[in-house]
């Protein structure tokens, strides 16, 4: 693939990843309302609610704390960036956590208790979901590389390798489910900072993030959402049937709603043994039955 | 009309506080957000932060004990912002008109811009009332 091509993606990752993010949260607040046996408000709403936020005075409670929400934005776009130009997983995944990391840096910089708990159970988050995402770039680049053949950790060798990975990672591919709903603060994961309005922690680690700031940080929880949908449809991105990318991606979102509608919020103690329980020990499985050769 | 009015007008964000009333127009609020009424499919989120919300909806006459805490809240949201007063006792002092720990109404300590009468107000004269309150906002920066 051409240099110019792959500048011409990133360049359109830039701009419509948002677009898709912000669409994505509004068809998942339309179907959580009919889910509950409402109707609910206009798919477009988060672009109301973004387009509002930026609208609203600046209210700061300290330097740092804008910084952060810069940086946020900011490190998750380049990540994007890096995604779309088919780079190193594993760098993308650098990037991403910490952009993901200056969330709670920024809440912890403030000193409201809420956003300090807040603060704390985000970094207990990152703490349950990195370890799931870190180990899963492993045998997504065993298979890429043609295991025991080498190992290939850039995007671009997933492409171009001739099979699919779902049929021999889908061990892995349900670990990553485990992780994409604790980046996407779903039920029931949901204890940072849920991204319903009402909680014991008023809003967590985005308490003390108000107006323009706090629409920043939704827009880089869109491109985050995107970016870890498009992980998952790597899952199928060659061959003929390469369209089953974005049905897989849109699949996982649709039962991340599921899962978030019929489940109650659970400790963070429960979280971190789920995650690293079942979530670590699936990647750890697929990874020895790579290695045996059985998958 | 801008694209900033209307998303103004699209998505207020409502913070409740409960100034020491009977808990019926609580109840009353608290119904609008249930499938019957569903607020939420005009935009409308009951907030917990009053860093995030857009329009102050308050219960109860002003008293002596929470006023500080009814300015503070008051003060911390971000404008453009509008108040609403649920029910009577909030509009007056109703039936606590008088009172030795009461103020009166909540207009004694923070501007309202917002009166929904009613002993406990319906689900829908609080709806109206965020409606009514939108104008506010639409007109800000004009």
């Amino acid at each position: 693939m051409s240099t110019g091509w792959l500048i011409g993606s990133a360049v359109i990752a830039v701009i419509v990843a948002p677009l898709i993010g912000g669409l994505l949260r509004g068809i998942d607040r339309k179907l959580t309302a009919h889910m509950q046996g409402r109707i609910g408000p206009p798919i477009v709403q988060p672009f109301y609610d973004v387009i509002k936020l930026f609208g609203k005075k600046p209210m700061v409670a300290g330097g740092a704390q804008l910084a952060f929400a810069y940086a946020y934005l900011a490190l998750i776009i380049t990540a994007v960036v890096f995604f779309a130009l088919r780079q190193d997983l594993l760098v993308v995944l650098f990037i991403l956590f910490f952009g993901s990391l200056c969330l709670p840096i920024g809440a912890l910089s403030v000193k409201s208790p809420y956003s300090q708990l807040g603060g704390h159970r985000e970094l207990l988050q990152f703490l349950a979901y990195e370890p799931i995402l870190l180990l899963a770039a492993i045998p997504i680049a065993m298979k890429a590389g043609d295991f025991p053949e080498g190992i290939k950790f850039r995007i671009a060798d997933i492409f171009t390798h001739g099979q699919p990975l779902l049929p021999d990672l889908w061990i892995t591919f349900i670990a990553l489910l485990i992780a994409l709903a604790i980046v996407m603060r779903k039920s029931p994961f949901d204890i940072s900072g849920s991204e319903h309005a009402h909680q014991e922690l008023v809003r967590g680690v985005v308490t003390e993030y108000s107006g323009p700031y706090l629409a920043l940080i939704e827009l880089g929880h869109w491109y985050e959402m995107v970016l870890l949908l498009s992980i998952m449809g790597l899952f199928w991105v060659t061959g003929s049937l390469w369209w089953l990318s974005i049905i897989i991606a849109l699949g996982s979102w649709f039962i991340m709603l599921v899962v978030d509608n019929i489940n109650a919020r659970l400790t963070w103690s429960w979280m971190l043994k789920f995650a690293w329980g079942a979530g670590l020990s699936l990647v750890a499985l697929n990874i020895l039955f790579i290695n045996l050769g059985w998958m | 009309m801008g694209i900033l009015s209307t998303s103004r007008m699209k998505s207020p964000w409502l913070l409740h506080f409960d100034c020491g009333s009977c808990n019926g127009c609580d109840i009353e609020i608290l119904a609008a957000l249930t499938p019957l009424y569903d607020i939420e499919r005009f935009g409308i989120v009951n907030m917990g932060n009053p860093k995030h919300a857009d329009v102050l909806l308050v219960t109860g006459p002003a008293n002596h004990r929470n006023y500080r805490v009814l300015r503070n809240l008051y003060e911390q949201m971000p404008d453009p912002k509008g108040v609403i007063v649920v029910g009577t006792c909030g509009c007056t002092g109703g039936v606590f008109h008088n009172c030795p720990n009461v103020l009166g109404g909540i207009d004694k300590v923070i501007p309202v811009d917002v009166y929904v009468p009613g002993c406990a107000a319906r689900p829908e004269a609080i709806i109206d009332g965020v409606v009514l309150a939108l104008g506010k906002l639409k007109a800000y920066g004009k």
